[in-house]
């Protein structure tokens, strides 16, 4: 079984989000980067299924300027087999479709058996690249994968809907799968592994420009339509008027 | 046509998005002089388009086949592409449901043509639209400019636009139909379940103490069950604590998990992404504790105070003992 994991290199939640002075993206010398969240449960689904079949190969597949192979390095030292770099020299693009074109172009040669990603970026957020990529290589898809179970040459994934329901959801392989967080434990890397990552092959594409079909124009915070009591003070004065609002203003009995 | 909203089905009931969708529609009418028709699918297609004929809406598109009385990625992708086709809309507008991310996507790369997911609001330029988006787990907003030739695909958040805004009038219905064969649904589905519940029910709570990863740790989660124990409370947390085995998935508050509208909801550590907001964002009193002052819950709290939680709230329990 040949498994490919799309692995995004995301600003971590804790991480400060400065904008370049044109506001039409962040400075991102100040950003502190870790791997994207439902990324890291679609690499643990890929390694589980190698090792539960006892053969196969996992490949990291990220797309972005050089600061991504320390995400990269990561998911090797995990335990995935080797990767592919899809070099671009500023940030990434901002359009789903070429993200998931230029995947296409680079993996459409290397018939993969599955394909997992995570089901939405912390950063960009538009919840469709896997789905997109999948479409592209006219793969089955499924999306907001629970749990997977490889049977014969199909795959048997178990997908969350609205208001706490499932549904099982068969297809043939090849297929594209993007995972929901939770569906499984990740795994930190060992030393060993650690160790071993660095002699993995990172293989760095340089991929051809493509015009976007959507692209931002301007980053800016958000305000506040509500009016929000600030309870401020030392802790001793928050508890104090935490414990006033409970009791006169929310009426705790 | 200018502007196709589809409504989706949920057990023979529009989609709570999809009177949204209408509205939002509308608005572009408005603003735009377009034209605004809806399309239902399915097994309850009739039932659907009588309730969409309630509208302002030029028309209604009945789409009924068999192969579309059970939902399929592979079926509504294809069959909403070829309605595209033949119509020629130049906006298609959804709601942002777990099943518009399930195909709408796939119509997007069927048709090379940007599928503007998740958006909380339109803005109009002359004849140019731009939409805005959360990005950064909701901490920042982008305005995206689509561009090249329509069709666009939108969709809408939940409660971007209100459903009492919808107009109402009388539209005509119109049954189109697709070419559909079974070699093109490459999927198999189940009936849909709920897991076993059993657990807490958080919908009729009164009072409710919730964690997120904030909370840090797992030893540091009988913290917040002291406090909910001073307080009389529930205790329920985001996903990611659900995620990391320290609460039973009972617990989640959000779009997977339970919503709940208790007169306090006394969130810790919680950043506020739309998913967990949608859950609770009924509550009556919203009381959100935070070390982050830009993180988004503030914008829906009540009371907010930016904080160290771990400080906070052994001293709280204690006060209120
Ligand atoms: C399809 C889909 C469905 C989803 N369904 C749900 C759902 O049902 N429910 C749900 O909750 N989420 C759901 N999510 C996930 C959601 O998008 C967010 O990732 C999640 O809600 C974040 O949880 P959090 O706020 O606990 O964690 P984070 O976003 O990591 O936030 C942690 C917060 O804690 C604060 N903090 C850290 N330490 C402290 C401290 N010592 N004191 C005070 N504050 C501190 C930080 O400033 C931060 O704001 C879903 C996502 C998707 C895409
Ligand atoms: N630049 C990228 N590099 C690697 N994987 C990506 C990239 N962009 C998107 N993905 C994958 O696609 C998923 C969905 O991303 P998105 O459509 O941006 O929400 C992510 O969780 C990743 O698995």
């Amino acid at each position: 079984m040949k498994i490919a994991v799309l692995v995004k290199q995301v600003p971590g939640s804790e991480s400060p989000l400065p904008m370049v002075s044109s506001q039409d993206w962040l400075d991102e010398s100040q950003v502190a980067y870790i791997m994207n969240e439902s990324d890291n449960y679609a690499l643990e689904e890929a390694l589980q299924i190698r090792e539960k079949n006892n053969d196969g190969e996992v490949v990291i597949i990220s797309l972005g300027p050089n600061r991504i192979q320390k995400v990269i390095r990561e998911a090797l030292s995990k335990g995935a087999d080797r990767a592919i770099h899809i070099q671009t020299d500023g940030s990434y693009p901002t359009d789903p479709l070429v993200t998931a074109s230029l995947f296409s172009e680079t993996l459409k040669d290397e018939n993969f058996d599955l394909i997992f990603s995570g089901l939405q970026s912390d950063d960009l957020g538009f919840g469709q690249t896997g789905v997109l990529l999948g479409e592209l290589l006219n793969m089955s898809t499924a999306t907001l994968a629970m749990s997977t179970e490889i049977i014969d040459n199909k795959i048997k994934v178990k997908r969350e809907l609205e208001a706490g329901y499932f549904q099982w959801v068969t297809m043939s392989l090849p297929a594209s799968i993007s995972v929901q967080s939770g569906c499984n434990t990740p795994r930190y890397p060992s030393l060993k592994g650690i160790m071993g990552a660095k002699k993995k092959e990172i293989n760095v594409i340089t991929p051809p420009v493509m015009d976007q079909n959507q692209s931002i124009k301007k980053i800016y915070a958000p305000n506040s339509a509500k009016e929000t009591v600030m309870v401020e003070g030392s802790v001793d004065q928050i508890v104090e008027k935490l414990v006033n609002i409970f009791r006169n203003e929310i009426k705790i009995t | 046509m200018d502007i196709l909203i589809i409504i989706e089905d949920n057990n023979g009931k529009s989609h709570r998005m999809g009177l949204e969708s209408i509205a939002a529609a509308q608005h572009m009418s408005d603003k735009l002089g377009l034209s605004a028709s809806a399309m239902v699918m399915g097994k309850n297609a009739d039932s659907l388009a009588s309730e969409a004929s309630a509208y302002d809406l030029d028309e209604v598109l009945v789409l009924k086949h068999d192969l579309l009385n059970e939902y399929s990625s592979d079926g509504y992708a294809e069959a909403v592409k070829q309605i595209i086709e033949s119509e020629n809309p130049t906006y298609i507008l959804f709601g942002h449901s777990y099943q518009v991310r399930d195909y709408v996507p796939k119509i997007s790369a069927k048709l090379m043509r940007p599928f503007l997911a998740d958006s909380i609001a339109i803005h109009f330029d002359e004849k140019n639209v731009s939409l805005t988006k959360q990005m950064f787990n909701a901490k920042l907003l982008s305005d995206i400019n689509p561009s090249g030739d329509a069709p666009y695909l939108i969709s809408f958040q939940s409660a971007s636009f209100l459903s009492d805004d919808a107009k109402t009038g009388s539209a005509t219905s119109r049954e189109v139909s697709v070419m559909l064969d079974s070699s093109m649904i490459k999927t198999d589905s189940e009936e849909p379940f709920k897991e076993a519940s059993g657990g807490v029910d958080l919908t009729a709570a009164e009072l409710i103490v919730s964690v997120g990863r904030g909370i840090g740790k797992e030893e540091n989660i009988p913290m917040a069950q002291e406090l909910a124990a001073a307080l009389g409370a529930e205790l329920s947390s985001s996903r990611p604590v659900v995620d990391s085995g320290w609460l039973s998935p009972s617990h989640q508050v959000g779009s997977s998990g339970q919503s709940v509208s208790p007169k306090m909801y006394l969130s810790l550590g919680i950043s506020g992404a739309i998913q967990h907001v949608v859950g609770m964002k009924a509550s009556k009193n919203i009381v959100a504790i935070n070390k982050d002052p830009e993180a988004p819950i503030f914008e829906i709290a009540d009371y907010a105070v930016i904080g160290d939680l771990l400080e906070i709230v052994p001293k709280l329990t204690e006060a209120l003992q």
